[in-house]
């Protein structure tokens, strides 16, 4: 029990980090499809960081430097999209696509080659962070207590003040409504919406690294992050760009997957002998149901997905 | 010592590509003066104020603020010297509360927190100071036009705004909202605010203005003192000519009924209530039926659901006796319906297609245009667009095989127009069919309407122009929320009543 509440909490978090970065980029108007790359990105920054990261670093800055790299690898990446997308104005859900089929290839590229120049038969795509990982846990009893919740709770808190309390939030939600009456006031649209999807490369880099800490001590970048981008944006749409219920609607998709992990220690459902790839597919048909029968009444921002163009007034 | 103004647009020249659209315009705005702009659509009203707000440079000419001369490079430069502009299409963020829209921009802060508190104040004491009726905190979905106006309103004076433009301000707004939008006006002027009002309407111009300027085709025609001038000579200066405000109709001598609406009901694609219920009404040969009302109440609905655009929940619509509650929009065509769309890019136009290819979409498959292989007969098309383009006087670059797209709107209009009347329709539906267009195409397509009507055909307007209501119709059916509430003579009843029924202030049982 104590373990499904732990994993469905750190899985939770994940969707929670990654679709307010959607939150962000939609709300000034740009759609980033590319949160699974850019997860993906974020995940080598921080998993490369703890490659070269010396171990005697005190585990505060330890973190944090981890964090930092896979915020700027995520930032780095998402630049991509908003170069693409608002400067030359390309299709936005194109741009999404390609950066998610880039960031698991080029990931996969990387490592080996790092892992063949240091030993020529290793040609696998892994990283391992067995000891790096220790300092990101704490245990509370039998409960193994995650840095990323409490991180998650702040980055959720963030979020929610920026945008409903400061002029930074209020400018940007102008953007992604109706970019026109923002440039009419003076607001100048391009850099808000620059400001928007870098934000979502922050947070999708966070969530990214935070997917990989999640349960493993080894991850393998040919796997990308099976799903969890596009997962957080089914959350983001079903939490209506909203975070707090961006953070309900987490929790909901966070538990069956946590299932998926924990479900044999409940008696009950072992004895119902379904094969266990069931329960790994339930987050996914989730979000097909939940989306099927909420979308009709969902509200994006107005403007999302249209490349803004000051000269058509 | 010459008089101090406000603002001076002296000697300004602004050439696009193959025309120049302001030929040394001069514009002087007084302190604390409503000034009207006034011309037809294309004569370079908006693009002189473009220039104004820093949205175009001109190529010659300068700008003076209060003697002193003054660069606009950009909006904010025009924020920054104290103009402001209601645009036509409001600028409001629909999902925003009417205080977070007007503090857009300006936020006050602490750290970059918003003080909405401050903002709050302020902008309470500006809407008791002036008149202007605002709930701060309702979103902009939910509050009224003429509440919007006001809002925008509210935008120009919260950044203490000196030059006001309005921008068509009144396109949109019921009879009492214009009366009441004068009064506002009026009362900015005299607290010193001077206002720039664009218009083409010839009536507000006289009632509210003091001075106003008239441009024809790029140039200034010259600026008259309201007080001393008249409607007549207005237009005559605008058009060029002397225009007939008043269009000539015999009596009218009604025949069968060609279109019969029973208990019509559709569904609105916006909120989930239906946005027609329950309409009924007959048209008959030889007269022009208009529904009258403020935009946004049923009409659109109305108007796709006779024409086959959307479903109907309930009811049935008989065209000259059948039932073609369920046809096809081609069937209802076949059996003789024509319709001017309100939104002619839309529904009206494929724009990127010629214009020969755009007068021959309902027809294109009919013998006289298709041989017995399915192949189109070019030549025929090319002479039957020559015809309509002969008739109907549409002007366009390279004749019938220009591309829609870049045809002016009168014209594209003209073209629509033809292509239906062409048809030799039993039912006419015109649906907003003057929006955009200058005095002279409207007088136009006002004479079409009716000459379909001295015809024997029965005509559906749907309009939101009261002067046209009033003036073509030989019966009007004014709608309010998606029901009939009212049915009136054009010759016994007056702007206001039907501003009364329009606005939902009353009604009465109206049958079919």
């Amino acid at each position: 029990m104590i373990l499904l509440i732990q994993y469905t909490l750190i899985f939770s978090s994940v969707l929670i980090l990654v679709a307010l970065g959607g939150c962000f980029s939609e709300h000034s108007g740009v759609i980033n499809l590319g949160l699974e790359g850019i997860m993906v990105m974020g995940a080598l920054g921080g998993a490369l960081a703890m490659k070269y990261l010396p171990i005697a670093i005190p585990g505060f800055f330890y973190v944090l430097l981890v964090l930092l790299a896979a915020i700027l690898f995520g930032v780095v990446y998402s630049s991509l999209l908003a170069v693409a997308c608002i400067n030359y104005k390309a299709d936005q859900t194109i741009v999404g696509t390609a950066l998610n089929m880039l960031g698991t290839a080029a990931a996969t590229v990387l490592v080996k080659a790092i892992n063949t120049a240091e030993n020529v038969n290793n040609v696998s795509s892994e990283i391992s962070y067995i000891e790096p990982k220790k300092k990101f846990i704490a245990y509370l009893g039998e409960f193994e207590f995650n840095w990323f919740m409490v991180i998650t709770i702040i980055a959720l808190v963030v979020a929610y003040v920026v945008l409903y309390k400061t002029r930074f939030g209020l400018r940007l939600m102008a953007c992604g409504e109706h970019p026109q009456a923002a440039d009419s006031v003076g607001i100048n649209v391009y850099k808000m919406r620059w400001a928007g999807v870098l934000i979502s490369g922050a947070y999708g880099g966070l969530g990214g690294i935070c997917y990989i800490l999640a349960g493993v001590s080894i991850w393998k970048f040919e796997y990308g992050v099976a799903g969890f981008g596009f997962l957080a944006l089914a959350v983001m749409i079903f939490g209506q760009w909203k975070p707090h219920r961006i953070a309900l609607s987490a929790l909901l998709f966070g538990f069956f997957r946590a299932l998926g992990n924990t479900y044999t220690v409940f008696e009950f459902l072992v004895n119902m002998k379904l094969p266990s790839t069931v329960y790994n597919m339930m987050p996914y048909i989730i979000s097909l149901i939940v989306l099927a029968l909420t979308s009709s009444h969902s509200r994006a921002p107005k403007a999302e997905g249209i490349p803004y163009d000051k000269s058509q007034r | 010592m010459a008089e101090q103004y406000a603002i001076e647009m002296l000697n300004i020249t602004k050439r696009f590509p193959g025309i120049v659209a302001n030929d040394n315009i001069t514009l002087q705005l007084r302190k604390g003066e409503i000034h009207a702009l006034l011309g037809e659509n294309g004569a370079g009203k908006s693009t002189l104020m473009s220039v104004l707000f820093g949205l175009y440079q001109p190529e010659e000419g300068v700008i003076k603020k209060d003697g002193v001369e003054v660069q606009i490079k950009d909006p904010n430069d025009a924020n920054a010297l104290g103009i402001g502009m209601v645009h036509q299409h409001f600028k409001l963020v629909e999902c925003f509360s009417v205080l977070d829209n007007i503090i857009l921009g300006v936020e006050p802060t602490n750290h970059g927190f918003l003080q909405k508190d401050i903002a709050r104040k302020k902008v309470l004491a500006l809407s008791e100071k002036y008149g202007l009726k605002v709930e701060p905190d309702a979103k902009i979905e939910d509050i009224t036009v003429g509440m919007q106006q006001r809002t925008e309103i509210l935008k120009m004076l919260y950044r203490d705004n000196e030059i006001l433009i309005f921008d068509e301000p009144t396109a949109v707004l019921t009879p009492q909202e214009i009366t009441e939008l004068m009064q506002i006006m009026k009362n900015l002027a005299a607290e010193g605010k001077s206002i720039l009002f664009i218009s083409h309407k010839l009536a507000e111009i006289m009632a509210v203005s003091d001075r106003c300027t008239v441009l024809r085709k790029g140039k200034c025609i010259g600026t008259v003192e309201t007080a001393k001038t008249n409607i007549e000579e207005l237009s005559a200066m605008m058009v060029g000519r002397n225009v007939n405000f008043h269009v000539e109709k015999k009596p009218m001598t009604p025949g069968n009924v060609v279109l019969e609406i029973d208990n019509m009901t559709v569904a609105s694609k916006i909120h989930k209530n239906n946005a027609v219920k329950n309409v009924s009404l007959k048209v008959r040969q030889g007269e022009i039926v208009c529904i009258a009302g403020i935009d946004g109440n049923g009409q659109t609905e109305f108007v796709h659901g006779l024409a086959g655009l959307d479903p109907l929940v309930s009811g049935k619509i008989f065209l000259e006796g059948k039932d073609v509650s369920k046809a096809s929009i081609r069937q209802k065509s076949i059996l003789g319906m024509s319709h001017i769309p309100e939104d002619r890019h839309k529904h009206g136009l494929v724009l990127d297609y010629t214009l020969e290819d755009n007068l021959v979409l309902q027809t294109y498959f009919t013998d006289e245009f298709t041989d017995k292989l399915g192949f189109l007969k070019r030549d025929a098309i090319r002479n039957y667009a020559e015809k309509i383009i002969e008739e109907y006087d549409v002007r366009s670059g390279q004749g019938p095989i220009t591309i829609a797209r870049s045809m002016s709107g009168g014209n594209q209009q003209k073209a629509i127009v033809g292509r239906e009347i062409e048809k030799a329709p039993e039912l006419l539906i015109a649906v907003q069919p003057t929006r955009g267009l200058d005095v002279g195409a409207i007088e136009y397509i006002h004479k079409q309407l009716v000459a379909q009507r001295d015809a024997g055909k029965a005509v559906l307007l749907v309009s939101l122009e009261l002067d046209e209501v009033l003036d073509v119709s030989d019966r009007i059916l004014v709608m309010y929320e998606g029901e009939i509430v009212g049915e009136f003579d054009p010759k016994k009843t007056t702007q206001e009543e039907l501003g009364l029924y329009m606005a939902g202030a009353k009604r009465m049982e109206v049958k079919a």
